[in-house]
């Protein structure tokens, strides 16, 4: 190969490559995770070989439910998000803090080691994407970084794959966070191309990315190619289930707080948290103490939590929101509004999961238009 | 495939605690008490600001965030009071002298010590949120000449359960300070005012148009403070309150806290009431 790679270039390796990039990335020290087909969903899990991707399924997905069928093609990526998120690797659901040793009455901290795993994440969608860079504002953008979660995302590498197959639930296109990568963070990414011979267009967004494709055989990416995944990401966009208008969401949001709907979503609420559990830009956590049987050693943990829970919001008297509709308007207001007022963006990517995985299909996207009519409605009666 | 780090202990993690040893357990009434901590690191002094809060931790129990109730000038000796309300302030109170706790901080903003300046200065505090405005009424008393009147308006449940009774005592007895006690219960020896404490506020000797109000208590007690004193004039860009919600970090990360886009425990908990009127008017948010 004459010509010496660089970063931005756009590259074409053959579907039968896609191990050889696999090998490649795995030789440069990095242990890959990506999308795998296990308990009936697309979840993830250690990619060894390409033989572990979901190869030739697809999902059905739509509020409340989700379903995995075979698909008549081979594709390797012909599906959407699943339930679990990139967060479970770059902030994980249990993390150790400290520990403590007693020593009569007093006690005294442990050192620790940590261990901070070099991840490839193979197969990143580019709404996730978009929750990653949602996150590093979140946990690295403050006056206070979370250590751990920094290390974790310097440590990993990124393998972005532009989504073809789009879910029911799906409204990136309308946030502007897909179905093609538009924005950064990303070390490689790829659009697969079915028409034609199988292909992967790829993108080299960094060193360690052009390090990776550089031992892997690669041919220049010609207008045809390009071409091909152009149209395909223009048939994802028309494909989308959903869309949501995020202009003015804010105003809305704050203008609803007292609107009598979200009664009536609290009506069909189970206040499960599932939303927040698969949702790639929840960060809520709690903390957990644990001491040894004896008592000589404790340990502090941080897990997951959600806001639907009411030791949430607990002080002292009771829970701050204690009533289902104030639970639910927190963390839907949360994701469209005041998170913008708190970061800068919105709290959503139009990945679609709380839709998927609500178990009574809460719909975000109806909801917002909900609101938006309620308060036009108000404004309108106003006038 | 991993890189691994040895962390120091408590090496700059805010989540990390510093261990600090109970040198005085001070039982103030029969449901609250007052500790006052060192650090082990005897170079080590925290220094904050009056109406910022620290994280309390009870060995294997749990972590609180409880306001500092000390002098601010003297940041070697810590000191919190707090009321038993849950297993780790209950746990709290079983520690003695020698005993080990863990302390992060300070978190938080502060009351407006400047800002307060050149003014008369109201302090309005139900129960335990005399605490919290401790502090504030030190930092005054070191630096009298910078303020005008100075009122302390306090209301608790009960005689029995005046916080602070002795140095309240002497604060009485000043001349640059009032001192204004209602309780909601009187007993018989009980001589002083009784009902609400908002109600001290109408006849409290202060200049509305020239006053900075610190109001510190349950958040129904808040509310109607803040409605007499804007009633008497004072404008609610003049009046500030200190928020309490469920803190887990301290630090804006874990979320616990917010009310809408704030982050109590970074943003406030003392907060300039005009910036949050809107939000402290809605319910269960």
């Amino acid at each position: 190969m004459a010509k010496t790679l660089k970063i931005g270039d756009r590259v074409v390796v053959d579907r039968e490559r896609l191990n050889d990039l696999l090998s490649s990335i795995r030789a440069m020290g990095y242990e890959i995770h990506g999308p795998t087909v296990g308990d009936g969903a697309i979840i993830l899990g250690r990619i060894d070989s390409d033989a572990d991707l979901p190869i030739g399924w697809r999902d059905r997905q739509d509020a409340g439910t989700y379903r995995l069928e075979r698909r008549e093609d081979e594709a390797v990526f012909g599906y959407a998000v699943g339930p679990h998120s990139w967060k479970r690797l770059l902030f994980p659901p249990h993390r150790t803090l400290w520990q403590a040793e007693r020593e009569g009455a007093r006690f005294h901290l442990l050192p620790m080691r940590e261990d901070t795993p070099r991840c490839a994440l193979f197969g990143v969608r580019p709404c996730e994407m978009a929750a990653i860079r949602v996150q590093d504002r979140v946990l690295m953008g403050g006056p206070y970084r979370d250590p751990d979660y920094a290390r974790r995302r310097e440590a990993c590498l990124i393998v972005v794959v532009d989504c073809h197959e789009p879910g029911g639930a799906c409204f990136c296109a309308s946030l502007g966070t897909g179905p093609t990568e538009a924005g950064e963070g990303w070390d490689l990414a790829l659009t697969e191309v079915l028409q034609g011979h199988h292909r992967f267009v790829v993108r080299i967004g960094s060193v360690r990315g052009l390090e990776a494709v550089r031992e892997v055989p690669w041919r220049d990416a010609t207008p045809a190619d390009l071409d091909a995944a152009a149209k395909q990401t223009e048939r994802a966009v028309r494909r989308m289930g959903r869309k949501m208008d995020p202009v003015g969401a804010k105003e809305v949001l704050y203008d609803s707080a007292s609107d009598p709907h979200w009664e009536e979503i609290a009506q069909r609420c189970l206040v499960c948290g599932n939303c927040t559990m698969v949702c790639p830009t929840c960060f809520c956590v709690n903390v957990r103490d644990a001491t040894s049987l004896d008592g000589s050693r404790a340990e502090r943990e941080r897990v997951w939590d959600s806001c639907f829970s009411l030791e949430y919001s607990y002080i002292h008297g009771g829970s701050v929101r204690f009533s289902p509709y104030a639970r639910y308007r927190h963390w839907m207001t949360h994701k469209l509004a005041s998170w913008q007022d708190q970061f800068g963006s919105l709290g959503c990517v139009g990945c679609g999961r709380c839709i998927v995985w609500c178990p009574v299909g809460i719909d975000i996207t109806e909801e917002m238009e909900t609101f938006r009519a309620n308060v036009g409605r108000k404004k309108e009666a106003a006038r | 495939m991993a890189t691994s780090i040895e962390r120091a202990v408590g090496a700059a993690d805010p989540m990390v605690p510093a261990p600090y040893v109970v040198e005085r357990f001070i039982r103030e009434t029969q449901d609250t008490f007052s500790l006052e901590l060192e650090p082990f690191d005897p170079s080590a002094e925290l220094r904050f600001l009056p109406g910022q809060f620290n994280m309390l931790y009870v060995f294997g129990v749990g972590e609180v965030p409880i306001s500092i109730s000390g002098d601010a000038a003297e940041p070697k000796k810590l000191v919190h009071t707090t009321r038993e309300v849950g297993v780790v302030t209950r746990a709290m109170r079983g520690l003695k002298p020698g005993h080990t706790i863990g302390v992060r901080g300070p978190f938080g903003t502060s009351w407006p010590m400047e800002a307060a300046k050149g003014h008369d200065v109201v302090l309005v505090a139900g129960g335990i949120g005399l605490a919290p405005l401790r502090p504030a009424l030190y930092w005054i008393l070191r630096n009298r000449d910078d303020y005008g009147k100075v009122v302390l308006l306090y209301g608790t449940r009960s005689p029995e359960d005046i916080l602070y009774s002795k140095e309240l005592a002497k604060w009485r007895s000043q001349f640059d300070l009032e001192v204004y006690i209602t309780v909601d219960r009187a007993t018989s020896e009980w001589r002083g005012n009784v009902g609400v404490v908002t109600k001290l506020v109408g006849r409290a000797p202060f200049d509305p148009a020239d006053t900075v109000a610190m109001v510190c208590g349950p958040e129904i007690m808040m509310r109607f403070a803040v409605e007499e004193l804007a009633r008497r004039g004072v404008p609610t860009s003049d009046i500030y309150v200190s928020m309490e919600r469920n803190m887990k970090c301290g630090i804006g990360l874990c979320g616990h806290c917010q009310l809408r886009g704030e982050f109590v425990c970074k943003d406030g908990p003392v907060y300039r009431f005009d910036a949050i009127e809107p939000l402290f008017m809605e319910r269960e948010l």
